[in-house]
């Protein structure tokens, strides 16, 4: 997931499950039911959880764009900052 | 596992969720607050069945009561059920108030909650002494009202003008 869809599915994730929260409590209420609000936010957790946690291609379409590899070859650099970068590179899911 | 893995926003989103849910469950507590009970009442004692001095020196009674309530106001959207029960309340000289359960009941629904029961005394009234002749009580209906969830109301009806015979028999 890259930096945007982080922020999209945090965003994503709060403002869905108040949504739910909120209609689940109205209806509930509305219908004189405690079981209705239950169902509802249940439902609405299931569906808000397998939007926002799974990795989905929708939080992958800001990519970061890293240095052209021949630009670096260019201009050689001690072993330590290739062993860095690699190690950032990995640190990215 | 990066600052932003499955793991990590699953962990988020738990944690959220059951704040919500939280919070859910203290405004459906709170909201209970807006019921106004309007519960009535009515235990008339049919019959005195037998009234004896126990060999230990103890008074007991035997009472047929009928009880008539109407609790369906206590019920909100947060309610679970109610449990009522009727006490026999007195005065005695070395108590300022004696309370002996005489019949309890757990009332599950709205739909139940208008009742009218005619029954001898589920648990034995018996005074630890012997203070029973010719004393003047009154008849309780207590209740507790158990939500859903949140907090827990507990109230009564003190029905008045009970007296037991002046002689055992």
């Amino acid at each position: 997931m890259d930096w945007q869809g982080q922020k999209h599915s945090e965003f994503l994730m709060q403002i869905l499950l108040v949504v739910f929260a909120v209609v689940a409590f109205a209806v509930g209420y509305a219908i004189e039911s405690f079981q209705m609000m239950m169902l509802i936010y249940a439902s609405g957790v299931f569906l808000t959880a397998l939007i926002t946690v799974p990795n989905w291609p929708f939080f992958n379409r800001h990519p970061l764009k890293w240095l052209d590899p021949s630009e670096a070859d260019r201009h050689p650099k001690p072993q330590a900052t290739a062993a860095a970068s690699k190690k950032k590179a990995s640190k990215q899911k | 596992m990066g600052m932003h893995s499955f793991g990590n926003r699953a962990n988020a989103f738990v944690t959220f969720a059951v704040t919500i849910l939280a919070v859910m469950c203290s405004l459906a507590s709170l909201s209970d607050n807006f019921n106004v009970h309007t519960p009535t009442a009515d235990v008339k004692v049919f019959n005195i069945n037998w009234f004896q001095k126990q060999p230990n020196g103890n008074d007991e009674v035997s009472l047929t009561l009928n009880i008539s309530a109407d609790l369906s106001s206590m019920f909100t959207w947060n309610t679970k059920q109610v449990f009522v029960f009727v006490a026999a309340e007195y005065e005695t000289p070395q108590n300022a108030l004696n309370q002996v359960s005489l019949w309890d009941g757990i009332i599950p629904s709205k739909e139940h909650a208008k009742f009218w029961i005619h029954t001898t005394n589920k648990y034995r009234f018996i005074d630890q002494g012997s203070n029973l002749r010719g004393k003047d009580f009154n008849l309780t209906l207590h209740w507790h009202i158990m939500p859903q969830t949140g907090k827990m109301f507990a109230d009564k009806i003190v029905m008045t003008g009970y007296r037991l015979p002046e002689e055992y028999r």
